[in-house]
């Protein structure tokens, strides 16, 4: 899966599974003061994450994870540490 | 002591997704019992139920206060919110005031279940995400309703079987009474998810007569066979009378008793001294006499041994008055945890629009039913005072009289 795949199916379920709007969707965007996402949100991004990338999410990974680049860098990264 | 009175109503049932609907069948004596398959796939004695449809929040309520809500919990978010519209209540209002909630709520089978699934099969509880935990808990109702509708006073779930919804209403009722507090969301919420149900059709209470559902639920008559599983939700807004006035609110009804016993005896079956004390209790409590009761709303869940205890009850404490008294649980078959708090809503609207909804089914009494005056067809009367019953496992009774404001 590239770059641009992953980004993709993030977008997707942001938009699909926690009904964001496509255009709040920048990379700088923060996702807890711009995206709204709280703590609760990622305990659901990480059942998400392993049913669309099949890999396991720590919680402690996600503690750096401020914007939305941070967290497609994330996947990518862990996506391609499992390719 | 406070005045306490009804407010709003709302109800989302197998007989209608609003008042009107459910208004109209009740009028009717229309059933809201079918055939489930997926019972009948997954081993039960009976697919019978009450058929619900289930509603689309996506879009009305956004996705962090959907995800804690439980099957029976949506049911509840929209019977409050067509009981708060009803009642005049907004916003703003519920985040100046201190409006509680009370609801009748006894399990919540599927997110248990289904969570628990979760885990043996991934071994890692991370997996679950962070709605079962909100929805799988019995106070799945009460914790998310508070959330949605912003309510600051007293909040928390009755267990009390099948009678929850009434002991419901009955504690609003005293808070309220007390001057505790001015305004308490009140009701009672079921789920009918096959898994809600799989241990009680283990008991063997539920009719069978699959070849024809609609005839299934026959409350007091000689020929039942058991009762039909049912659902849904509703609420009650109970509101201090002196609060009511000064909002310009509708006023419904009066609750003006509460009358409550346990039995101390079998789990399961019911026996006629607790049902006796609740009733009389109540009357008490309201300072009425027996001939002052207009219309009795029974508990009769067309279980022999549970009919016949309630008839013989009925029958000792009003004897020769004999009130007209009818089962709604013969159209919506048993709603369970929510039915103590649906019957007040089904009661309150024959009483605002001066019927008696029928006994559906009742085709010939026993010989304990044949002492009470129950309704056949539906009666175009006027009635100012009824009582309604509700009993449960472990032999908890409530007995709850509203009466009309002239």
């Amino acid at each position: 899966m590239n770059k641009e795949e992953i980004i993709n199916k993030i977008n997707v379920f942001l938009v699909e599974e926690f009904e964001l709007e496509a255009d709040q969707l920048k990379p700088e965007a923060l996702l807890k003061s711009d995206l709204g996402i709280d703590s609760l949100d990622f305990v659901d991004i990480i059942v998400i994450i392993e049913r669309t990338f099949g890999f396991k999410v720590k919680g402690e990974e996600m503690a750096n994870v401020k914007t939305l680049q941070d967290f497609y860098d994330y996947v990518i990264t862990r996506v391609n540490a499992n390719a | 002591m406070n005045r306490v009175v009804i407010t709003g109503l709302g109800i989302y049932s197998c007989i209608g997704r609003n008042l009107d609907e459910v208004k109209d069948s009740l009028y009717h004596g229309r059933s809201g019992i079918g055939f489930m398959k997926e019972r009948k796939d997954l081993g039960f004695r009976s697919a019978l139920s009450g058929i619900l449809e289930k509603p689309n929040l996506k879009g009305i309520l956004d996705r962090r206060l959907r995800v804690g809500l439980a099957e029976q919990g949506e049911y509840a978010y929209l019977s409050t919110l067509e009981a708060l519209k009803n009642a005049r209540i907004d916003n703003d209002y519920l985040q100046n005031h201190e409006a509680g909630i009370i609801f009748g709520n006894d399990s919540s089978s599927a997110a248990v279940i289904e969570s628990t699934d979760i885990v043996r099969e991934k071994k890692d509880t991370m997996l679950l995400g962070s709605g079962y935990i909100f929805q799988a808990m019995n106070s799945t109702v009460s914790m998310n309703l508070s959330v949605i509708f912003k309510l600051r006073g007293v909040n928390f779930t009755v267990s009390a079987a099948c009678a929850s919804g009434s002991h419901a209403i009955g504690l609003g009722y005293v808070f309220i009474k007390n001057g505790m507090q001015d305004m308490v969301v009140c009701g009672g919420a079921q789920e009918v998810n096959p898994f809600s149900m799989g241990s009680f059709d283990a008991l063997s209470a539920f009719s069978v007569r699959e070849s024809d559902p609609q005839k299934a639920s026959r409350p007091f008559d000689k020929n039942r066979d058991g009762l039909v599983p049912s659902g849904g939700a509703a609420t009650v807004i109970l509101e201090s009378y002196e609060s009511a006035v000064k909002r310009g609110a509708p006023i419904l009804g009066e609750v003006i008793g509460y009358g409550f016993s346990s039995n101390g005896e079998h789990i399961s079956q019911s026996n006629i001294d607790g049902l006796h004390r609740a009733m009389q209790m109540s009357l008490k409590d309201a300072n009425l006499k027996p001939e002052d009761i207009g219309y009795i709303n029974a508990h009769a869940t067309s279980t022999i041994h549970g009919d016949i205890s309630e008839a013989i009850a009925i029958a000792d404490v009003f004897g020769h008055h004999r009130p007209p008294v009818s089962s709604t649980k013969s159209m919506t078959g048993h709603e369970c945890w929510m039915a103590g708090a649906s019957e007040i809503v089904y009661s309150t609207l024959m009483m605002q629009n001066s019927f008696i909804a029928p006994n559906i089914n009742f085709g010939e009494p026993d010989e304990y039913s044949e002492k009470l005056n129950i309704v056949k067809q539906t009666a175009n009367q006027d009635f100012n005072v009824f009582l309604s019953n509700s009993f449960g496992f472990g032999g908890t009774n409530s007995s709850i009289i509203v009466k009309k404001i002239l």
